[in-house]
Order: C-alpha cells, then sequence, then structure tokens
C-alpha cells in the first residue's frame, strides 16, 4: 500500500539544536536508547523511534516546543503515561513526542466546589485519593487508572465501568487550558455551568491529541456514595444475560455498574484471583448499587428480581466491602488474566445497541473458527461497549495478521449493528482504516476541516484518528470483492 | 417535509448565498443574537424516527415538539433528565441548538451531555451524520455536542438522537427560609454530600429544594435536612423551568452562570438562583454586568431585553480575539459560505 499521509521531511540536527534553545539538557531525550521506551503505547503490535523527546516542566516550555515545531514544520505527539491501546501516542518517525509526564501536581482541591485542578500528568486514581478526605471522588474510571492521566483521559474521553450513571470525561470536565500548534494559549470551560460560544470543551475532549495539547484539566469531583454493592448473577446462555440487562434497564434502573464477562474470560480470570466467579456460567453479570443504604438494599432487591425473572442461575449479592472487590477484582484484572493464558492479545473496543450482543457474540464464534484464534469477552454491559481479547502468539508467523483481521471484521460488524468502532479507546492508528466504514466522505471532510480550524499545518499527531481520503480509497479497494459489500444479511443503518 | 426538501432549500441558498434563518416553533425567537435572514421554517420536518425505551435512546426530527417526545417517554417512565424549557412549543432541534437545559441540569447534566447523534445538514447542503445511538462512541471528533447551543449557525439540526433516563421513583420538595448568602453556603455544602438533590430554587428569601431517587433515599434526605414540603410543587418547578413564575417577570433579564460558589458577583436585582448556586437571575438594566461576572469566574447573557438594547450589548459575552478568530474558522469549516443564522450567536459571524 502506498503511503496515503502527508510526508514530514524532518532535519534531525537542526531540529535538535533548536530544541536545545528552548528546553534544559534534561528535559530532552536525543539518543536512541533514550528514545526506545516511548516507541509504542498499549498497543504494542505498532511502533516507531521518534527523532527526540521532549519533557517539558512549564507551560512555557510547551509554548516554545510547539512554536518551534511549528516553525520548522515537525510533527508532534503528545504523550501521557502511554496506557492508551489505540497508538495515539504512537510517535511520528520524523517527529517529536511531546511528553507530559513532568505535568504531574494537583494544583487545588476545592472541598466547597467540589473540583480539582491538577496539571495533564496526574494520574487518575490520584485524583480520587486525593479528594477522598473530603469524602468526594473523580467518577470516570478507567481500568488503567492506577496509571493512566488526566491528560490522556481528556484526549481519548475515557471512560470506565461507571459511565452509565457517572458519565464519561466529557461530562466530568470543567475546563482544560490548551496549547496550540501555533503556541496559542486557551482557556476553554470554567467553573462555572457553561461558557459563552461554542462547546469546545466537548470538541476537545477526545479529540486525540490532534487540536491542541492540554496543560491544565480542572474536574467536577463527586460526593462518594455512603454504600455499594454488587450482584453476580450466572446465566446458562448469553442471550438471556443479554435479556436481562435490558430487563434491568427497562425497569427503570440505571445501576452504578452493569459488566458481562463471558465463560473464555471467567476461566482465564478466575484461577488469576479467585473471584469465585461460576464457571458453568456461559456468562456472568455483575451489577453494583451505590448510594443511601436505604437506596441501595431498595435497588438490590429490584435488580434481584429483574435477574430472577430473567432467569439467571446463580445469584450473589456483595456482604461486605472486602466481598464487592472481590467480584469486581476478576473484571478488572480481565485483562492481565488473558494475558496469562496466551502470550500476545489484541483487544477490540466496539460498541453495539445492547440488544444485538447475542448476535455479535454468535458471530465472534464462527470468526473464532475462520481465523482459528480465541477469543475471550468482556463487556461493560450497561453502555453496550464490548472488548472482545483476540489471543494470539506475535512469534508465530502470521498470527498477528489473522488476529489483526479478526479485529477489523469485529469493528466492521460492530458498525453494520448500528454501533461504533470505539466506545472508550479512541481511533488512534490502530482503527484509521475503519473510520473509513465509520463514516461517509462528507463527514471525514468535516473532521478535517475542524482539524485545519485548529492546525492548519496538520503537525499535531498526523496519520492518526482521522484517515485522509487516499487511505480510505485503498482500504475500499482492499476490502469490497465483486462489489460486495460485507454483512449483506444485516440491515443497513 | 421530507429531509430531501430541507436539502434542497440549503442547496438553494447555498448557491445563491442568501441569508438563512432557522426556524422550529419560534419559541426562543427572543434569545440570543439579532434576527436575521428569510425563515427556513422546519417545523413540518417532525415525528419520532426511533424510540429504544431499553437502549435508552430517542431519535427524533428538528421539529418534533418536545412535548410529544416528551409524552412518549412518559408511557415508558422515562424523561429527557435535563428538564428542557417548552416556551411556547418548543422543538427538539431548537432545544439543541439554543442548548438551555432547565432546573434538573444540577443533579443530570446540561443538553450537551445526553447528545448521542445528529443528522446535520451543513450550510453547503450536505447531509452529515455524526455519533449515533450508542452510549459510548469516541469515533472521530464528537461534532454532536458540539452544536448545543451552536444556536443554528453550524447547520440545520435535521435529526437528534437524545439519552434518556428512567424518572425518579419519588420526588418530594421542601422549602426553606433564607437569605441569598446562607442559601449559596448550603447549597454547596448539600452538593458535597451523597444527598439527591434534583433542584433548587432561592427567590425573595425562600429557598426551594427538589429530592428525586428512590423513594427511601428521598424520604432519607427529608428526615436529614428538614424544612416544609412543598404544595403543587410540580407546578412551582414547571414555572420554573418556564419561566412564568414571578421571579422572571420584567422586561430586562440576565442569566449569569458562575462557579457556585461565588457569594455575590456585587450586583443589585438578584431575582433568583438556580443550580445549587450556578445560575443566577438578575433583572434591571445593569451597568457593568458582564465585567462583574467575568470577574467572578464566569458570564452573563443578556436572556430577555428589547432588541434596542440587545443590539447595544449583544446577546452572549464577547470573546477574544484568538477565541473569536477560532470560532470564525469552525463556522467556515460547516458554512463555507455564511448563510445559516448570521448574527445569531455573535454579530461577527
Amino acid at each position: 500500500m502506498t503511503s496515503p499521509e502527508p510526508a514530514f521531511d524532518t532535519d534531525r540536527a537542526a531540529l535538535v539544536a533548536r530544541l536545545n534553545t528552548v528546553l534544559p539538557a534534561h528535559c530532552l531525550l536525543v539518543d536512541d536508547e533514550d528514545l526506545r521506551p516511548y516507541e509504542c503505547d498499549g498497543l504494542t503490535a505498532y511502533r516507531e523511534l521518534p527523532m527526540a523527546v521532549c519533557l517539558p516542566e512549564t507551560e512555557g516550555q510547551v509554548v516554545d516546543v510547539l512554536r518551534t515545531c511549528h516553525q520548522l514544520g515537525v510533527p508532534v505527539v503528545a504523550r501521557g503515561a502511554g496506557t492508551g491501546l489505540s497508538g495515539g501516542a504512537m510517535p511520528h518517525a520524523q517527529g517529536v513526542v511531546l511528553s507530559l509526564a513532568r505535568f504531574n501536581k494537583i494544583l487545588r482541591v476545592d472541598r466547597e466546589a467540589r473540583l480539582a485542578v491538577v496539571q495533564p500528568g496526574v494520574r487518575n486514581l490520584a485524583v480520587s485519593e486525593a479528594a477522598a478526605p473530603f469524602s468526594l471522588y473523580y467518577a470516570p474510571d478507567p481500568s488503567s487508572q492506577i496509571a493512566c492521566t488526566l491528560g490522556g483521559n481528556v484526549a481519548e474521553n475515557s471512560g470506565g465501568v461507571h459511565c452509565l450513571k457517572y458519565g464519561l470525561t466529557v461530562h466530568n470536565v470543567l475546563r482544560i487550558r490548551v496549547v496550540s500548534i501555533e503556541g496559542e494559549v486557551f482557556e476553554i470551560g470554567s467553573e462555572a455551568p457553561d461558557s459563552p460560544g461554542y462547546d469546545l470543551l466537548a470538541l476537545l475532549i477526545g479529540s486525540e491529541g490532534m487540536l491542541g495539547v492540554v496543560t491544565e484539566v480542572t474536574v467536577k469531583l463527586v460526593p462518594k456514595p455512603e454504600l455499594a454493592q454488587v450482584v453476580m448473577a450466572s446465566f446458562d446462555d448469553v442471550g438471556k444475560a443479554g435479556d436481562a440487562v435490558a430487563r434491568i434497564i427497562a425497569a427503570g434502573i440505571i445501576p452504578a455498574g452493569l459488566e458481562m464477562m463471558d465463560k473464555p474470560a471467567t476461566a482465564a480470570v478466575e484461577p488469576y484471583v479467585k473471584a469465585g466467579y461460576d464457571l458453568d456460567a456461559a456468562a456472568i453479570l455483575l451489577c453494583e448499587s451505590d448510594g443511601t443504604p436505604e437506596e441501595v438494599a431498595e435497588e438490590i432487591s429490584r435488580v434481584t428480581e429483574v435477574l430472577t425473572a430473567a432467569g439467571a442461575g446463580n445469584i450473589r449479592v456483595s456482604q461486605s466491602e472486602t466481598e464487592r472487590l472481590r467480584f469486581w477484582a476478576g473484571r478488572k484484572a480481565a485483562f492481565p488474566a488473558v494475558g496469562r493464558i496466551t502470550p500476545d492479545y489484541y483487544c477490540m473496543d466496539g460498541t453495539i445497541p445492547r440488544k444485538r450482543l447475542a448476535e455479535m457474540l454468535a458471530a465472534i464464534v464462527e470468526m473464532e473458527k475462520k481465523y482459528a484464534l480465541r477469543c475471550a469477552n468482556v463487556f461493560h454491559a450497561g453502555d453496550g461497549n464490548l472488548h472482545p481479547l483476540i489471543m494470539y502468539d506475535a512469534a508465530k508467523h502470521g498470527e498477528w495478521e489473522r488476529a489483526e483481521a479478526f479485529g477489523a471484521e469485529i469493528l466492521e460488524l460492530s458498525v453494520a449493528l448500528g454501533g461504533s468502532i470505539t466506545g472508550e479507546h479512541g481511533v488512534g492508528i490502530e482503527k484509521i482504516n475503519q473510520m473509513c466504514v465509520q463514516y461517509k466522505t462528507p463527514e471525514l471532510e468535516t473532521f478535517r476541516r475542524i482539524k485545519a480550524a485548529f492546525d492548519e499545518t496538520g503537525l499535531l499527531n498526523p496519520g492518526k484518528a482521522v484517515p485522509s481520503l487516499h487511505r480510505c480509497a485503498e482500504y475500499g479497494r482492499m476490502h469490497v470483492h465483486h462489489g460486495e459489500i460485507k454483512f449483506p444479511e444485516l440491515e443497513r443503518f | 417535509m421530507m429531509l430531501d426538501d430541507l436539502v434542497a432549500a440549503l442547496r438553494a441558498a447555498h448557491d445563491s448565498q442568501t441569508p438563512l434563518r432557522i426556524r422550529g416553533a419560534g419559541s426562543k425567537d427572543f434569545y440570543g443574537g439579532m434576527l436575521a435572514g428569510e425563515v427556513l421554517d422546519v417545523a413540518a420536518y417532525r415525528g419520532i424516527v426511533a424510540y429504544e425505551p431499553t437502549e435508552l435512546y430517542v431519535t427524533a426530527k428538528c421539529g418534533t415538539p418536545l412535548a410529544e417526545v416528551e409524552a412518549a417517554l412518559a408511557e415508558k417512565g422515562q424523561m429527557l433528565a435535563f428538564e428542557p424549557p417548552h416556551f411556547s412549543g418548543a422543538t427538539v432541534g431548537g432545544c439543541v441548538a439554543a442548548g438551555l437545559s432547565g432546573p434538573r441540569r444540577q443533579q443530570a447534566g446540561a443538553v450537551r451531555d445526553f447528545i448521542l447523534g445528529v443528522k446535520l445538514i451543513d450550510g453547503a447542503g450536505q447531509v452529515l451524520d455524526f455519533g449515533g445511538q450508542v452510549m459510548k462512541n469516541v469515533a472521530g471528533y464528537d461534532v454532536s455536542r458540539l452544536l448545543a447551543g451552536s444556536m443554528g449557525t453550524l447547520g440545520v439540526l435535521a435529526e437528534v438522537t437524545l439519552k434518556v433516563l428512567p424518572q425518579p421513583v419519588a420526588e418530594q420538595t421542601l422549602v426553606f427560609t433564607m437569605d441569598e448568602a446562607e442559601a449559596i453556603k448550603r447549597l454547596n455544602q448539600w452538593g458535597g454530600q451523597p444527598l439527591p438533590v434534583s433542584a433548587s430554587f432561592w427567590h425573595g428569601g425562600q429557598l426551594w429544594l427538589r429530592l428525586s431517587g428512590a423513594r427511601a433515599a428521598v424520604d432519607a434526605a427529608y428526615r436529614k435536612l428538614g424544612g416544609t414540603l412543598a404544595v403543587d410543587a410540580e407546578n412551582h418547578w414547571i414555572s420554573v423551568r418556564e419561566q412564568t413564575h414571578p421571579a422572571f417577570a420584567g422586561s430586562i433579564l440576565w442569566r449569569l452562570a458562575l462557579p457556585s460558589t461565588v457569594h455575590s458577583p456585587g450586583l443589585d436585582g438578584l431575582r433568583a438562583i438556580e443550580w445549587g448556586g450556578g445560575l443566577r437571575w438578575y433583572a434591571g438594566e445593569l451597568d457593568a454586568v458582564r465585567g462583574a461576572a467575568a470577574r467572578a469566574g464566569g458570564h452573563a447573557v443578556l436572556f430577555r431585553a428589547p432588541e434596542s438594547l440587545r443590539c447595544r450589548e449583544g446577546a452572549f459575552a464577547s470573546l477574544l480575539p484568538a477565541m473569536l478568530a477560532l470560532h470564525r474558522r469552525l463556522k467556515n469549516s460547516f458554512d463555507p459560505r455564511r448563510i445559516l443564522n448570521l448574527g445569531r450567536l455573535y454579530a461577527e459571524f
């Protein structure tokens, strides 16, 4: 395939010389062995060495680095903790990585106003820890919350297991400071409920480092519920489990968390964490209720009733905080647990309408045969976000290519079922081709114009998130055979 | 009316560079910048396209009255949780374009928080689909939410998909007697506690507080907070949402969005406080209100005013030059010939 992305031709020596004038020596990495740790993010299958890594310590230095790169026409890839799963922080071979790792201070926790002002390199969990003395916390809790940073959460609009009730990053960020590629500092949003003009906060959150570099984030803190309890239910059929999810919602219940794991996932997890999962079940559901003790008791009894009516076999309710955490431990450890039983795994992130779940899982079983690879499924059932974990061995010839094709087919089926190619991990480099399936040309052109409104020369994270039309044309030629469309049996959305 | 009719109207206007003024029910003609351009009446493009209670979304065409959507949701025990004002017959398109939320915004979030997807006709007459019907979707920039409050300057919101939520099982409104300073203090204290407060409204020395949620939670909060149970609470909250409450009377009304903890921005003429302190309403021809709001960390909208005053002051707080330039570039990305709702947001575009 010919290179569909704009080419850059960076003079490395000139770049390093200029960066040396704006950064102290300990803030600039240029030797290959120092650059190596930055060659990929959480999606390790895609790697690239940058020309330099900048580790600024002040906003002024961020401005200078961006101005320098703008003047020299050098691509810039911003990076937080590098835990992203879509290759969004994969470096550009002709560019610099702008690491915000040293922006690691919590600037203010305001109890009365229920907000925290933090630098973008602060870890997600650290915000909740700092707010804990006030019985407040930051709601979005991606599974990587021990390591992932707020700057990265803003770039990816990260979710977590509690977003059905508490929202995504976009619902929990009040204000950001952003530096444009030209080095201009913008303050977007405020501590007030809204701001004049367009809702640029919504546009910036989830923009994958393509529109600006975040240097400060103000987040909303919410009161910690007095109590949380989780119901664990087993089902002998995934369709029944999916139906149970719909019934809970139809009963007017919005649980704090609603997660599903299929049999291969529980089989991988149980020996690792001993959460007490029913290994005979085709699927298990975890349904969390939080609030005042009275509220939780009322909701748990309603949930239990609905689950029983939906045909749940074994139903257990956590009787202590320790037990609640144990039930969750398995779900939170699903990725590393799968990592124990296979040399490599490839995590997908499609969303689908909940009612199509059984269909999707049946299709995945067929794909396992087609690509001769195993797949375990964990599912944010409450909001339709599926994480199939495709198991492969990178050392075996052809397995990664089969895993990649398997993943692409899942994503394209997600779109065909009325969903999306990514619920919370972002497009990055990984799903760039599937964007051509998700959107038509006019939408992609609109994205490109929005990008140009912020970054006319296209230097911020080039080649990610929004494919060029050329790339889509190439991808279309590869994937449409004999004029047939995929999944012809499905109704189109 | 068909989608093609709207597309044809937009293309013709684009080709002839005719400014258009998009109009649903006209319930918010009073709001925003000056009305200009040939009326593009979208009221006839109406109807609920899809409503899936168990998937928690509703898709409706722009001209659908909010009342029609809310009635359909109520049949299944659901609601638009941001509790938008109807004024006189507001439509779904106008609701999203104006971006106005009602009393429950303090608990549930604003219009923009509930937008899942849109079908947009841009200024060149192209039909664009952004977002979708699923709760989580991070493919591409979040254009759908950008459109909330864009006042029709970026395109015609032909169809909108909104997240819906179950109606609360129980609701109770408590009334307290207290002054402005005490109300601000208490609202912020309560905001930091796990209480099911879904709306607040202070006016003339009285604070109304609505509790919504599970029966047990509402009862427990009532026991904890005290106060007097309000009579006819439902109509009270409707009068707040619709601004038929006497607090909103008068020909000039300013809407100040402020950090909830600001004690007083130093202005006379306070009429009401909502959203746990985040929203304050002032009446009268106030000098320097914009400056005071900005110094307090928020902004002021000239919400209702005679045309002459709105023309002079602008409806919305002005933007810094770099921010205004960015707005212009975004406007051009969607409406290259600048034909849509000119001046409705800012006189400059």
